[in-house]
């Protein structure tokens, strides 16, 4: 069974948090991975930096455009995590846009992926039909759970649709909006939450978008298994040396 | 070999819709129903009585007796410089207001790059009495400031890009987040024939009125619909796709498309994609855009900055690989030249963007009785500095 398999069945709820690979600088990726497992985290997010960021807000484009000034790219990041499972347990997804994934060959990355010891993907502009009728197969044969975001616009249909195609959890996207513009939930968000959770779907949902501190992560994981905080957590390495990341998990809860 | 678009949304191996899932609902309603919209006998009407009335078409084809002269061949100009607000864009920005009010949207959002797509949305949104917010790069904002007043004056918000760049392919960027953060009441008026499926089809087909004008224009004049060629400058190639639309599966009308070589194609200052570029997708569809062996995408150079765009249309990106349509780049310096001599043979001072398919005639010969009809996307007026600085005038 897959690591996010595994963890998802654990009794508590998730915390996962993304940050950008080669951001602040460009060797402190291993680093921040390990120190996030030691301070507690579920599930870590790499985000692989993209020139053309669509569904993030300014504080992820930020970090991505500061990450390839650095030098990454998907084979330095590879090459970065070759070691990775002699120290870390937690389950790792890869979250990146679709062309470098594209660029490097699809099947070539899922094997990469698999060799470094990633359990999985997201990838927010490869949709889930295409997913569906191209890369299935591959993704199976190299071990790796592909991740879809629902959105409160996403209809009832295709939420069956993708909970069908999922294998690990449901990425729900807490409101309609890019990455790291909200701030605090309000009813109609935890109406979302609810109907969603009462849809009683085979897959787990993680909320993420919006969630930044113990507050929102509190509200959201209310209703959910668990819940992802990138924006907040990439601020917050703006703003701090990274041996001070344990000081921010544990402001979560 | 069909070179139009296939009901999954690709042209060959180009196209699709590669969008994030906040998008996808507004997508597909649009992909649902914007065939049925524009088959509608009231949409029809509406848009052609707009066109007439307002936009002032048909544009003259125009036969350049000068022009032709020089070049020893007969070359007719189509005059979409003469349309309201100055190029062809227009013709797009009808097209999809009517759709956004039929879809029910109230919100109208558009990036542009020199600003002829923000001035031409920024109009119909006056004259549908919709709320306009038109993304630019911060540094086309800067360059282009007749066209960000013009903008304001029509009631639009013009709403600086400051990712990347700071130029067209963020202003998309930025124009693509506001629709993620507003769903429900917005709809996205993309000025070329890229995005994700249907976009580049109903841009198409809402800028074919430009090669259905030209088959009756030439009959007209020559006794024959079929030119022999067919030729327009390319960007994300929306002038392009409707200059070549009714002629696309006419096996004898050849095809010329005309990229921006910039400083130069192997100059590492260029925009011309079909040659510098290779597979990948930018602003959800797949197709040929130029970018590193990493997979991100890279600043194309260009004097014009319609033609200034890292991609080039899923359509086009199939009519290069098929080898229908024959792709020339023309540097800056063949551009200005071809600009400056249509002022002094024809008295039209054109675009820059247009001024790149006239200078083809130095590069390439036609037989004298061969027919060549050049799409004149646009008028110069918005370029008189790049002219002035240019020419020291």
């Amino acid at each position: 069974m897959n690591r996010i398999q595994n963890k998802l069945q654990e009794d508590k709820k998730l915390l996962s948090i993304y940050f950008t690979a080669g951001y602040p600088s460009l060797n402190d990726t291993v680093t921040i991975i390990q120190d996030l497992e030691k301070s507690g985290v579920d599930m870590i997010e790499i985000g692989l930096p993209f020139s053309d960021p669509l569904a993030d807000g300014p504080t992820i484009q930020a970090s991505s455009n500061q990450a390839l000034k650095n030098g990454m790219t998907s084979e330095v990041l590879f090459n970065q995590l070759k070691d990775i499972r002699k120290t870390v347990n937690i389950p790792l997804i890869i979250m990146g846009y679709f062309n470098p994934i594209l660029q490097y060959g699809v099947e070539a990355f899922c094997k990469k992926c698999q060799e470094v010891g990633i359990d999985g993907l997201i990838i927010p502009d490869l949709p889930v039909d295409v997913y569906h009728d191209e890369y299935k197969t591959t993704f199976e044969t190299y071990g790796l759970i592909n991740v879809f975001l629902i959105t409160p616009q996403t209809s009832d249909a295709r939420i069956n649709f993708i909970d069908s195609v999922s294998n690990g959890f449901i990425y729900m996207v807490s409101s309609a909006s890019v990455t790291g513009s909200q701030s605090g939930f309000g009813d109609e968000n935890t109406a979302y939450f609810k109907r969603i959770a009462d849809m009683n779907l085979k897959n787990p949902q993680i909320i993420g978008f919006g969630i930044s501190d113990s507050k929102t992560f509190t509200q959201a994981t209310q209703f959910a298994k668990g819940a992802i905080i990138g924006s907040a957590f990439i601020k917050f390495l703006s703003e701090h040396p990274i041996d001070k990341i344990s000081k921010f998990v544990t402001s979560i809860r | 070999m069909n070179y139009n678009v296939n009901e999954k949304g690709y042209y060959g191996v180009f196209g699709g819709a590669f969008i994030p899932e906040m998008l996808y609902p507004n997508v597909e309603e649009l992909r649902q129903k914007y065939l049925d919209v524009m088959a509608e006998p009231d949409f029809k009407k509406e848009f052609n009585q707009l066109l007439k009335d307002y936009v002032g078409r048909p544009s003259p084809l125009y036969f350049a007796k000068r022009l032709s002269k020089k070049y020893n061949t007969k070359i007719y100009l189509k005059r979409e410089d003469l349309n309201h607000t100055g190029a062809h864009k227009i013709n797009n920005t009808i097209g999809q207001i009517l759709m956004a009010k039929r879809l029910g949207k109230t919100r109208i959002i558009a990036e542009t790059g020199a600003g002829q797509h923000g001035v031409a949305t920024a109009t119909v949104c006056a004259l549908m009495g919709l709320e306009c917010i038109v993304y630019m790069g911060e540094i086309d904002i800067a360059r282009q400031a007749p066209n960000v007043a013009r903008m304001k004056m029509l009631g639009a918000k013009v709403v600086p890009a400051l990712s990347g760049s700071r130029t067209l392919k963020d202003a998309t960027n930025e124009a693509i987040r506001d629709w993620i953060n507003n769903p429900v009441n917005t709809h996205y008026i993309i000025g070329s024939a890229i995005g994700p499926h249907p976009y580049p089809d109903m841009v198409t087909r809402f800028q074919s009125v430009i090669s259905e004008e030209i088959k009756w224009q030439l009959k007209e004049q020559e006794g024959r619909e079929n030119p022999d060629y067919v030729v327009a400058c390319i960007g994300g190639g929306s002038n392009a796709a409707g200059t070549y639309y009714h002629f696309l599966h006419e096996p004898d009308v050849k095809i010329i498309a005309v990229e921006a070589a910039g400083l130069g194609v192997n100059s590492g200052e260029s925009a011309a994609t079909s040659v510098l570029g290779k597979e990948g997708i930018i602003h959800g569809c797949k197709t040929l855009l130029m970018q590193t062996s990493d997979g991100q995408i890279t600043e194309p150079y260009s004097i014009s900055a319609g033609l200034d765009y890292p991609g080039v249309g899923p359509m086009h990106a199939h009519l290069a690989k098929t080898g229908r349509a024959e792709f020339m780049a023309i540097t800056d310096d063949e551009a200005m030249t071809a600009g400056l001599e249509l002022c002094q043979l024809e008295g039209i001072i054109p675009a820059i963007e247009s001024s790149h398919a006239l200078a083809i005639f130095e590069q390439r010969t036609f037989k004298p009785e061969e027919i060549v009809v050049v799409s004149l996307s646009g008028r110069g007026d918005k370029d008189l500095d790049t002219y002035i600085k240019y020419f020291k005038l």
